[in-house]
């Protein structure tokens, strides 16, 4: 499979008044062409920031993408993009759903003049083109009475029709790459398998690769093809959904995974929480990053970066737990 | 919409009563006669008859209250009494007063709007460079500037030192053309838009720097939009909002800054008037003018509330 | 099963490192809150232009302090020595009555600076007792303070401030409390907004559920957590008030003779300037220095305070 985009050495700091904030230290990883892939962690971590400086919307200043960051959108280095060419990648290759939709949209602009205005910007021209196009989009998003609710604002819409239209903005000139940075947590519960669904149905349809950020396993888990867990600015644990799920190498990714509620398990055991706070990042500890709230914490973690283990192909984790001379120290590793 | 212009009717209507009746008292408590001027020695002796036929036609008969309704009623019906210093109505001669104060008002409401919405957008868009700053410093100065001695500098300058402007009036004796009138206008123009212009530019930049960082802003950078598009399709309109409601706020500036430049100015507007009136104790006068600018001063605001609601689509369909 | 795919340091390595240890819980130190005297200090270290502007400041008021030490009397005529132009005796020159206007400037800044002071002062403790009381008790006494500060922003203050001294003497006393009149409203708004988001913190709740009074929250707890928005706001409170003041002695209304302010001297000057330019400008410079650094202190502390705005 040929690989779209290939982030190699992300680091990407900002600067604050009570200093450098390292957001992003070093990611790296790799999507395919028509392939889903999560970026799954806590709030802070650095997952939203790396999907925009991917977008090309971190500003600079007061961030600063370092030097040694490489972005491989099909073939070509976006960090060295002129502006011209930027215009070009972001909303023609890819593309972003936010969050908050309410936010996202221009509350004194029509939900129609907002979606042609992409249209417009790659390539439509006509009028009558992009006028029909605009309505074939929000028909296919399920906007119902599309052409009267091209006219609409915004704050007309309810929460997840507003999503809907997001994602219509999104998916309009088929981009190779969509981004969708928690497009569900604004939600109500209801709506967001709706939502999850629309876009998987849509992503399917045009063969369009998906990075989706959350904080919440439970969205990515029929969703995403890899899931990729990032802590403190830094990739912890990679693999297919079913490593990530079943094979969980990582203490953190157990730990996040027991903090998700499930129907199939026991009632008496109680949702676990991770103890402590996420380290402070205008000053991160040497080391891992995990070790001050790990429950496999050994000496070492507080000394030296982990290392990367490969257990099956594509399925990595950063722990020195893995390590040779740790080997019967936490009993038998759980499978 | 309509509940909200009632609403704002009757608050207004409340607004002015209170300052009607704050006024008239302080006014109207205040020791001294207001009749001092007619009893200077030199002038012929009032009989108390006179005196009292002459309080009679200035409303000054009968207990403050008494006087307060009188008044009102006079107002409402449209008849704001008789000046103390010359005998003349009231309303005539604010009526005739008028069109050159609006004028001055007008001539520097467009001058502020014109230069402000460029050099804010400017100053938002380059925040901290040295666009921003360079406008940003002299905003300080028009903030910071006394309106007055803004005047006398200018006059310093181009009258007396470059001699290409008039220093005071609004028409030369004997030259009636716009020429001669715009020549008159300029300098009084500029220092009542001085301190406006500063406070619009200082808005429309922040506001130009938050919408900045609005999210609808990354959307629109995450379609391809360029920033100059963005800037033009997406940021202006938001960001010329609330500026329709700081005009109308801004009313009241004009209306005491006209006071201070036609004062300086030799103008002959309402302000001028108000001036003489306060030094004359003419108290149908002070009345008049203190209403007609509350009333300025509250419709203007009021019309800015209106103007904004159908602007911005939000409001308009919440309001209905 | 675990492959390693990664360098590794091996040097740096033992068994020994490879023991398990419970990390003591490192609590995050956030650090202590900067109280407001610091928080001036680094707003003054690190914006160079409100520096300048403390300086200048610093200056101006020093100087009008020391103003009896000047070798001329303010009110000493010198009809021989009229409207001289700056020499090394009189360093700014001689006024229409051949007084020393340096004196004469000096001593107009003490009463420029001192009615400023003053009616911010006053408007600063009566915005922030009604803003507080306003914003803290809600309810029916939060909707007519309101109404009452809308009322007093929506009248043209100056024209009421001048329709008032056509009666009342003007002496320094009422000009402090005319312009104190219409500048407490802006501050009681800003401390009431304050008051809304203070009063909502923990402390503050929890000190109501101790039974504490009411007056002494206000005192103890809500007041000293808007120190720095109160600063800001007095500080645009003095210029305004300065302004204002020159306006109005200007006028005729303000500041009345034998004591002059800036305002006044420039009434003064203002027929004089055909022949003596200089005895317009210099009051009149000394007004825009004063305002536009109290301005520019004012906004530094805003923006200081609320990162937002830059």
């Amino acid at each position: 499979m040929k690989k779209l985009l290939e982030v190699k050495n992300l680091r990407v700091s900002f600067h604050s008044y009570s200093g450098e904030v390292e957001a992003v230290r070093g990611v790296s990883f790799h999507v395919n062409e028509g392939e889903s892939v999560a970026i799954v962690g806590e709030s802070g971590c650095g997952k939203s920031v790396t999907a925009r400086t991917v977008m090309g919307l971190t500003q600079c200043p007061p961030g600063e993408i370092k030097e040694g960051s490489e972005i491989i959108f099909d073939g070509r280095d976006i960090t060295k993009f002129s502006e011209k060419e930027w215009q070009r990648y972001r909303g023609g290759d890819c593309a972003i759903i936010f969050q908050d939709a309410l936010a996202a949209l221009n509350p004194t602009l029509t939900v129609g003049h907002q979606i042609e205005e992409k249209l417009k910007l790659h390539g439509i021209k006509d009028k009558k083109e992009a006028y029909s196009e605009t309505v074939r989009l929000l028909t296919a998003v399920g906007i119902p009475n599309p052409e009267k609710r091209y006219k609409a604002y915004p704050h007309e819409f309810s929460g997840g029709m507003r999503q809907r239209i997001m994602i219509a903005i999104a998916i309009a000139c088929n981009p190779g790459l969509l981004i969708a940075d928690e497009p569900t947590t604004a939600l109500d519960v209801t709506i967001q398998a709706d939502i999850i669904d629309l876009i998987k149905e849509l992503v399917k349809e045009h063969n369009t690769a998906v990075i989706m950020i959350t904080h919440d396993l439970g969205v990515v888990a029929d969703m995403a093809e890899r899931i990729i867990v990032m802590y403190a600015g830094k990739v912890v644990e990679e693999g297919s959904s079913e490593d990530i799920f079943y094979k969980t190498k990582h203490p953190y990714t157990r730990a996040l995974l027991n903090s998700v509620p499930r129907l199939d398990l026991d009632e008496e055991k109680e949702l676990e929480f991770i103890e402590g706070a996420p380290p402070d990042m205008t000053d991160p500890p040497k080391g891992c990053a995990f070790a001050g709230r790990c429950p496999y914490c050994m000496e070492i973690c507080t000394k030296e970066e982990p290392p990367c283990y490969e257990f099956n192909e594509g399925h990595t984790a950063h722990c020195w737990k893995y390590h040779e001379y740790a080997e019967g120290l936490f009993g038998e590793v759980e499978e | 919409m309509k509940s909200f212009v009632f609403k704002r009717t009757v608050q207004m209507i409340f607004v002015l009563f209170l300052v009607s009746v704050f006024s008239f008292g302080i006014i109207h408590f205040s020791p001294g006669d207001p009749l001092a001027m007619y009893k200077q020695p030199g002038m012929h002796k009032m009989t108390v008859e006179q005196e009292e036929a002459l309080k009679e036609e200035l409303g000054l008969n009968g207990t403050v209250t008494d006087q307060y309704i009188g008044w009102a009623k006079k107002t409402l019906n449209g008849d704001l009494g008789t000046s103390i210093s010359n005998r003349l109505p009231v309303k005539d001669q604010i009526f005739e007063r008028i069109p050159a104060t609006a004028g001055l008002m007008a001539a520097s409401l467009v001058i502020s709007i014109v230069c402000a919405v460029p050099l804010g957008l400017i100053a938002g868009m380059y925040n901290n460079k040295w666009q921003d700053n360079l406008i940003s410093t002299f905003t300080y100065f028009g903030i910071s500037i006394p309106a007055f001695w803004f005047g006398i500098v200018l006059i310093i300058l181009f009258s007396l030192k470059l001699n290409i402007l008039p220093s005071g009036g609004m028409r030369t004796i004997g030259v009636d053309s716009t020429w001669d009138l715009i020549k008159h206008g300029i300098l009084p123009a500029l220092v009542l838009s001085v301190n406006n212009t500063a406070v619009f530019v200082r808005y429309i930049r922040a506001n130009t720097i938050t919408q900045m960082k609005e999210e609808y802003v990354m959307t629109a950078k995450s379609k391809g939009a360029s920033g100059t598009g963005i800037l033009f399709y997406h940021v202006l309109k938001n960001c010329m909002l609330p500026v329709i409601t700081l005009v109308g706020s801004r009313f009241g500036m004009f209306i005491t800054g006209s006071f201070v430049v036609e004062s300086v100015f030799s103008w002959p507007g309402i302000g001028q008037l108000g001036m003489s009136a306060v030094n004359n104790r003419d108290y149908p006068m002070i009345m008049g003018i203190t209403m007609l600018s509350c009333i300025a001063l509250l419709l203007g605001n009021f019309l800015a509330d209106i103007l904004y609601g159908f602007a911005d689509p939000r409001i308009k369909q919440g309001k209905e | 099963m675990a492959r390693l795919i990664s360098e590794i340091n091996k040097a740096a390595l033992n068994r020994e490192l490879f023991r398990r240890i419970t990390r003591e819980k490192v609590n995050q130190d956030i650090g202590p809150e900067r109280t407001t005297w610091q928080n001036l200090k680094a707003v003054f270290l690190s914006n160079k232009a409100a520096l300048c502007c403390l300086i200048i400041l610093v200056i101006i008021i020093i100087a009008s302090l020391c103003a009896p030490l000047s070798p001329y009397d303010p009110d000493e005529m010198d009809l021989v020595n009229k409207m001289a132009a700056p020499s090394a005796e009189h360093i700014l020159g001689t006024d229409e009555m051949g007084r020393d206007e340096l004196t004469r400037v000096l001593y107009g800044g003490r009463v420029s600076l001192l009615v400023g002071v003053l009616s911010m002062l006053v408007s600063v403790i009566v915005g922030v007792f009604l803003g507080t009381v306003s914003g803290y008790c809600g309810g029916k006494t939060d909707v007519i303070l309101m109404r009452i500060v809308d009322m007093f922003q929506s009248v043209p203050s100056l024209l009421l401030i001048i329709v008032i001294y056509s009666i009342v003497p003007p002496t320094m006393t009422t000009l402090v409390f005319m312009l104190a009149m219409f500048s407490w409203p802006s501050v009681a708004r800003i401390v009431r907004a304050q008051t809304l988001t203070v009063k909502e913190r923990d402390y503050v709740l929890a000190a109501k559920t101790l039974g504490v009074s009411h007056h002494i929250i206000i005192i103890k707890h809500i007041i000293p957590n808007m120190t720095s928005q109160i600063i800001v706001a007095a500080s645009l409170a003095i210029a305004n008030a300065i302004l204002d003041e020159s306006t109005l002695s200007f006028l005729g209304y303000g500041v009345q003779l034998p004591k002059s302010s800036w305002g006044s001297m420039l009434q003064g000057a203002q027929q004089w300037m055909l022949y003596d330019p200089l005895l317009a400008l210099v009051p009149g410079i000394f007004i825009l220095l004063t305002v536009l650094c109290f301005n520019i202190i004012g906004d530094a502390l805003q923006q200081a305070l609320d990162p937002k705005l830059n």
